[in-house]
């Protein structure tokens, strides 16, 4: 506990000398908290100088910026399903959070977000560093709270906990005036008070015995079913009921972005990703399908397509947590809102062989689609590396090792998704539903520090990897040992390929070299003579581990290299610009427009 | 079609700026909004009149009743209830027709509350048609100004609002698009 030492003689403070900050991060203890990513100022002041006092117990992780702290907070609660939690000053520190907390709402991360601000006496005077951070964040928080009393604060903190991890997950918002931080306490606190939320019943509802017979006869009943599956899985602990459940019955999973590791990767029943870059034997299935079993899914529009036209053919079985979800987007014909682990566990126990449908003829046109339309890619048979062909070569090289994998946004991220197979949930990162850009590198961050000894991965993209590059200085000086595998491409390259796609490939600020250099206008002969900037030099000035490749004959080698090398490194891995992520069905079209070449 | 949803919240700062921010956010068009204290201190109650149809409903049910601080959200549309909307209403009385517009005051059981050399301030309460029609009928008075509550409703029934509401069904059933 080398971390620790510096405060080797901390011990927890007696109620008698303990202020509201105090308070708080013992608060964060008993709410089995042991890493936040803060980073501290004027008003947060207090709550850093508490946690020194207990860092034996409480590791406090400086990002390089608070967005990292957010997004590491959520890279942790990702990979492990406990509670993230991020700590900004007021003012910009605070507003530095919102992209973090805009993310945790969109694919339900249950995350507790801290923020300083200034005294009560200030609020509302336009005072130094003060924004309305509550006000901001009203719509991208499942709650929010300024505690304005300092009896308050255990009672905050133990609720924001609740909300964060109970019914649909989300991220939750703590305002901490700093006067409120520096009260000091007259009597011991009592850290498990009685929460006060008259409006939240988040009990997911008990699955009825008939609702559950009423899905198993649609079962039955089904020639063609499908199990749909997305992040309402992860979040319910549900892998291992719809193993047992898709074996048992033979249907072919096909799972969402946020769904990836719900089901294992190479089970032949997977079919893998579906949707705008899913495959096409997922989105075949999903056309003519005449069952559909959504199970924590939000029938998203990068899933769905043309809405109207989505999955037509079929009856729908939608189960999640959220009763606003239930028709929200697609009507449903048996709408059940309960935790889905309870109701795959239902059906497992109370289906018999009776209920059993025969599917065969289904699961073998599946296998045909399958046959006729894998995933592919063309080799260009030269010695460049395409991107496709480098992640596979990273599942081949670790699918033994059960690592982590985050990715920033982009190609990058969805040529992960697809050539990376997960064999179990919370492996997988990736910002879903928000598509932020720069989240692989800190949520990687975030990830390593929850599972000290295992191998993390970032994904990363140079667009993407830019916008959080501060955070090598994390890794480097908090002794986080992430590899980070960049496909450098030179460009913003799903834009890019959305200007080839849809405007004549008119490049339109996609490039990111300078401006003088033919690329910039779409004018390169593809050659990338010196790619921009140098990020092994970057990363090395950080003092990570880095080099080049640009050769596929040394590119199995030189991955080998990254994975054995300790401590954090940087691959950079230079691809040509010119690939496109295929499949794609366009933005509000359908599964007939999909373009597979 | 025309709704009425009564929403019980909790008592506190911020509540209603949530609320509304909720609804312009997700594009719901809200016609009238009424707060106001309750017979319990930590609750407030808050009335919407919402135009929409059943799937739009729906989802304005939904999205309220996700938000923390809200209580319990019930729609009145289909029950027994009353619904008022008060309005108090500035008119000229230049043209020497105190007397006329008194008299149209006794017919719409409204009330005067001001009296000046130049106008009368009305005070009017009843149903939106009530409202309305007094409208249409002091404007060739001219009216200098008025201002209106949104609308408020109870249920007609000797127990609370929400405890009459509790044994309805959850809007779970398929909107009728979604049988095959």
């Amino acid at each position: 506990m080398s971390i620790a030492q510096k405060h080797a003689e901390s011990k927890p403070k007696t109620h008698a000398n303990m202020n509201g900050a105090d308070i708080l991060v013992e608060a964060l203890i008993r709410q089995g908290v042991d890493t936040v990513f803060a980073y501290p100022g004027g008003a947060s002041m207090p709550i850093h100088q508490a946690l020194t006092h207990r860092s034996n117990v409480l590791r406090t992780i400086l990002p390089r910026h608070e967005q990292g702290g957010a997004f590491a907070a959520e890279g942790y609660t990702r990979s492990t399903g406990k509670v993230g939690v991020c700590i900004a000053t007021s003012g910009p520190g605070a507003t530095n959070l919102v992209t973090g907390l805009a993310d945790a709402k969109m694919d339900s991360i249950p995350m507790v977000a801290i923020t300083g601000q200034v005294a009560r006496h200030f609020i509302g005077t336009d005072a130094f560093q003060e924004t309305p951070i509550v006000e901001v964040c009203r719509a991208i928080t499942k709650h929010h709270y300024m505690v304005t009393r300092f009896e308050d604060i255990p009672r905050v903190v133990k609720e924001a906990f609740y909300l964060a991890t109970s019914g649909r997950p989300g991220p939750v918002l703590i305002d901490f005036p700093k006067d409120v931080q520096l009260e000091k306490s007259t009597v011991a606190p009592d850290y498990d008070p009685p929460m006060n939320l008259p409006g939240y019943r988040p009990e997911p509802r008990s699955v009825s015995s008939a609702q559950i017979r009423q899905v198993l006869a649609a079962i039955k009943r089904s020639k063609r079913p499908i199990l749909y599956v997305g992040g309402g899985a992860i979040n319910s602990s549900a892998s291992e009921e719809l193993l047992k459940f898709a074996e048992r019955t033979g249907i072919p999973v096909t799972m969402t972005l946020m769904g990836l590791g719900a089901f294992p990767g190479s089970h032949p029943q997977s079919l893998h990703m579906l949707g705008m870059h899913g495959t096409v034997y997922a989105n075949y299935a999903i056309n003519e399908a005449d069952l559909l079993l959504a199970f924590g899914v939000r029938f998203d529009d990068r899933v769905t397509g043309k809405v109207s036209e989505f999955a037509r053919h079929g009856k729908i079985v939608h189960v999640d947590s959220d009763p606003s979800e239930i028709h929200k987007n697609k009507a449903a014909h048996i709408p059940i809102v309960a935790d889905l682990r309870e109701v795959l566990a239902a059906l497992n126990r109370d289906m018999t062989a009776d209920d059993l449908p025969d599917i065969r003829e289904w699961q073998a046109q599946v296998a045909e689609w399958r046959r006729a339309f894998p995933l592919s890619y063309k080799d260009p048979g030269d010695d460049s590396i395409l991107p496709q062909y480098a992640i596979s070569e990273l599942h081949r090289q670790t699918k033994d090792r059960d690592l982590y994998l985050a990715v920033g946004v982009g190609q990058h991220q969805m040529w992960a998704a697809q050539y990376y197979k997960f064999e179990r949930p919370r492996r997988w990162m990736s910002s879903s539903g928000l598509g932020a850009m720069g989240f692989g590198l800190p949520a990687a961050m975030g990830a390593q520090a929850a599972h000290p000894g295992e191998l993390v991965i970032d994904i990363d993209g140079d667009g993407s990897l830019l916008m959080n590059i501060q955070e090598f200085a994390t890794l480097h000086c908090e002794k986080l040992p992430v590899k980070i595998f960049l496909l450098n491409n030179q460009h913003l390259g799903m834009v890019m390929q959305w200007e080839d796609r849809f405007h004549e490939g008119n490049r339109a600020h996609t490039y990111l070299g300078p401006v003088d250099h033919p690329e910039a206008v779409g004018k390169g002969t593809g050659e990338i003579a010196a790619a921009y900037p140098d990020f092994v030099q970057i990363a090395r000035g950080f003092g990570l581990s880095a080099r080049h490749v640009r050769s596929k004959a040394e590119f199995p080698q030189a991955l080998a290299e990254m994975l054995s090398t300790p401590g954090p490194y940087l691959l950079d891995i230079l691809c040509p610009y010119q690939e496109h992520v295929l499949p794609m069905i366009p933005g509000g079209k359908t599964v007939k427009d999909i373009i597979i070449e | 079609m025309r709704h009425v949803l009564s929403a019980l919240v909790m008592n506190q700062p911020g509540v209603l700026a949530h609320i509304s921010g909720m609804l312009a956010s997700r594009a719901f068009n809200i016609e009238s909004l009424a707060v106001g204290a309750t017979e319990t201190p930590e609750l407030s109650r808050m009335t919407f009149v919402v135009k929409g149809d059943d799937r739009v409903l729906d989802q304005v049910r939904k999205q309220l009743e996700k938000i923390i601080t809200v209580v319990k959200v019930i729609d009145f549309s289909n029950q027994n209830f009353v619904e008022r909307d008060l309005m108090l209403i500035k008119v000229s009385t230049d043209g020497g027709q105190r007397s006329a517009i008194h008299e149209l005051v006794d017919i719409f059981r409204a009330r005067i509350v001001d009296v000046g050399p130049l106008h009368v301030m009305i005070e009017i309460s009843g149903q939106e048609r009530k409202i309305e029609a007094f409208i249409d009928i002091m404007r060739p008075y001219g009216i200098i100004e008025l201002v209106r509550t949104g609308r408020i409703a109870l249920l007609r029934s000797a127990v609370s609002s929400e405890d009459v509401e509790t044994e309805q069904p959850r809007s779970l059933e398929p909107p009728p698009e979604a049988m095959v």
